[in-house]
């Protein structure tokens, strides 16, 4: 039950992208596209799911026991880096209709802060291994739902008429707060 | 390579308004939709990003000939990621309220594309002086953004700039605006008054 309850809190009450405001670059990015945005959703649910794992693994039978945690976040951001480099590798060698799909995306989620941040997040709250990795497939997720939502209606907004001024960023901006407001009807559903 | 043409007063200058981190580049935001519900936060903020990227640029300009290319980003990282650590230990020991209010977006100073984007693009390439100079203009540019951000947040939304009442009792304060919906509104509006402005200039 707790297990749900961090899922569905860390897909959609505590929203990654639209309350935590993490990964907003390629949030503003990559969502021009609905098709790019699933991939990029994809990818970053997969990478974030594995970080999750190995992150927690990394902090309590490295950092912990051996009284570095002052390292945590030079350990933490080299750990993503190469877990990205890692996955990128493995996925082209195993699956090329996936590596292909999701290719281009895999090295722009090593400066994805929501990947960073999912793991001082999980620190921070003292989840433990399987709460971890369950809280980075719900943050995953919700990142996925915001970014392919907001691909949804830009893709909507090139047919309508802006005011010249917030063509672009600004636009997105407004939308994005938009989305965040209605996001926020989801607050107090339930406290993790 | 580097455009030497370029004064060194022009590549302190034009990080503040026309190659604006935020405002143009949108590069940062992570921290500047998260932190600016007041103007405090956003100074600190704003402080601490421009601490790191003026340290990381310093050192990364001086090691630029001895960082070998391929391996170059994961260096990077890691000189920004030790600066950051100074940053967040220096915050929680003297500065323990600020630290608390900013929690975790202090750690994720490492992964600000800002700051990375400057190293990339900038400091690897151009000599010591100059690497300076545009770490500060691109670090005031976005302190300035935060303080704004954060001013018209906190004006809105508590009725307050930097803790000092402005607005009185029969002002009710619009509680969106310290809430994340009121960050992306807020920087939305920005943008589009930073294109207003820069059409204006452009007319002039």
């Amino acid at each position: 039950m707790n297990l749900i309850l961090i899922f569905i809190s860390a897909a959609i009450v505590n929203n990654f992208v639209l309350s935590y405001f993490l990964g907003i670059c390629p949030f503003v990015g990559v969502s021009k596209q609905l098709s790019s945005a699933v991939s990029m959703g994809m990818a970053v649910t997969f990478v974030m799911t594995i970080a999750a794992a190995v992150t927690w693994l990394i902090y309590h039978l490295i950092l912990v026991p051996f009284q570095v945690v002052i390292l945590e976040y030079v350990a933490f951001i080299l750990v993503i880096a190469s877990l990205v480099q890692l996955v990128e590798m493995f996925i082209r060698k195993v699956s090329k209709p996936l590596y292909d799909t999701l290719g281009i995306y895999l090295p722009l989620i090593t400066t994805n802060c929501a990947i960073l941040g999912l793991a001082l997040f999980a620190t921070l709250r003292e989840y433990g291994f399987i709460e971890s990795v369950v809280y980075g497939v719900g943050a995953g997720a919700g990142f996925t739902l915001a970014l392919v939502m907001m691909a949804g209606i830009r893709e909507q907004l090139e047919l309508a008429d802006v005011p010249k001024h917030f063509q672009g960023a600004g636009i997105t901006m407004i939308v994005a707060g938009s989305l965040a407001l209605a996001f926020m009807g989801f607050a107090g559903l339930l406290s993790v | 390579m580097a455009n030497h043409k370029v004064t060194r007063t022009r590549e302190f200058v034009k990080g503040l308004w026309d190659e604006n981190a935020v405002l143009v580049s949108l590069l940062g935001l992570c921290p500047v939709l998260a932190v600016t519900n007041s103007a405090i936060n956003g100074l600190a903020m704003g402080l601490a990003t421009t601490f790191v990227l003026f340290s990381s640029s310093t050192i990364i300009s001086i090691l630029r000939k001895l960082i070998p290319h391929q391996v170059r980003i994961a260096g990077f990282i890691v000189i920004i990621a030790t600066f950051v650590t100074i940053a967040d230990r220096f915050l929680a020991a003297f500065y323990p309220d600020i630290s608390d209010a900013l929690g975790p977006y202090v750690p994720l100073i490492v992964v600000n594309c800002l700051i990375l984007g400057r190293q990339e693009a900038f400091s690897s390439k151009n000599p010591l002086g100059r690497s300076m100079l545009d770490a500060l203009g691109v670090g005031t540019g976005f302190i300035g953004v935060l303080v704004v951000l954060g001013s018209i947040r906190e004006l809105l939304g508590s009725g307050s700039v930097l803790n000092f009442t402005l607005l009185g009792d029969w002002f009710a304060p619009w509680m969106v605006m310290i809430l994340p919906p009121g960050a992306f509104l807020t920087l939305g509006f920005l943008i589009a008054l930073s294109n207003w402005i820069n059409e204006r200039r452009a007319e002039a």
